[in-house]
């Protein structure tokens, strides 16, 4: 009697000790759906940078963080926007028709990163002319040869479409880069995101 | 006196100024085999700092560092 008493609890047991163990794997099973659903936010080794400035000194400071970011190994990608954009105009291209505005703001704006200005002491082009004279004999590279350099390396650049439609600029008149295309802000805060750095100069 | 190091490959970046010498290095290095030692001369003062941040970074050892007469001379081995 009592023997059997003790078979029937052994059993119970054993049958309450499956239920949980089913219930357990349902819970396992539930947070490896979970899982697999969530957005890849992995942070890759890679340099997100903002250039919104369109100084000499800050775009020069851009590319040479760019450049040794590459060679420490690193993806690096540059979105060019506001006063950055008109730093990848190509000064030996026609843009073509544009509107009164478009006109104005393609002759204010600098034509090219050989006509960008310090933000310092530029001194009505006087202090830019000898800041590079001096690069020049320091064996410092200018800005185009940086540029160069980032295409040759990979650098990844993306322009701000909404900055170069207020501006005026068209594609065509943009700079032969091997790696550029033209972006919103969407694509910045993906690529910011899966960056270990991120920088706004 | 230690040893004389072997370097595989020489690179002359003298007169260069930051970034170009990492930037040359990192280049370079991928031009000889794993194990094998880049000798790297410059005449910048920042890459005292700047070659083992990189070597740290990019997972090679900087075997030997000579600072001359205006000039640091780096042996380098390809680890990776």
């Amino acid at each position: 009697m009592k023997e059997t008493v003790l078979e029937v609890q052994a059993a119970n047991e054993t049958a309450e000790s499956i239920l949980k163990l089913k219930d357990v794997q349902q819970q396992i099973d539930e947070i490896k759906s979970k899982l697999e659903s969530l957005p890849k936010t992995t942070r890759e080794n890679k340099l997100s940078m903002i250039v919104f400035s369109g100084d000499l000194d800050r775009v020069l400071a851009s590319f040479i963080i760019a450049t040794g970011a590459v060679a420490m190994g690193m993806e690096v990608v540059m979105f060019f926007t506001f006063w950055g954009t008109p730093v990848l105009r190509d000064k030996n291209k026609k843009a073509g028709e544009k509107d009164l505005m478009g006109k104005m703001f393609g002759a204010m704006l600098p034509k090219g990163a050989c006509s960008v200005k310090l933000s310092k002491m530029n001194m009505a082009g006087m202090g830019t002319a000898m800041m590079k004279s001096l690069m020049k004999k320091k064996n410092v590279a200018s800005l185009e040869q940086m540029i160069a350099m980032a295409g040759e390396l990979g650098v990844q650049i993306y322009v701000c479409e909404m900055s170069m439609d207020l501006m005026g600029f068209k594609r065509e008149e943009m700079i032969d880069y091997p790696n550029i295309s033209f972006c919103g802000v969407a694509k910045f805060l993906e690529e910011a995101i899966n960056s270990k750095i991120q920088l706004f100069i | 006196m230690s040893e004389e190091i072997k370097a595989d490959k020489v690179m002359d970046l003298k007169g260069m100024p930051c970034p170009m010498p990492v930037v040359k290095v990192s280049k370079g290095i991928k031009e000889i085999q794993v194990g094998q030692v880049l000798e790297a001369v410059t005449t910048d003062p920042g890459a005292l700092a700047d070659f083992p941040a990189w070597a740290r970074t990019s997972g090679n050892e900087i075997l030997k560092t000579e600072q001359g007469e205006g000039t640091i001379r780096f042996y380098i081995k390809r680890k990776v």
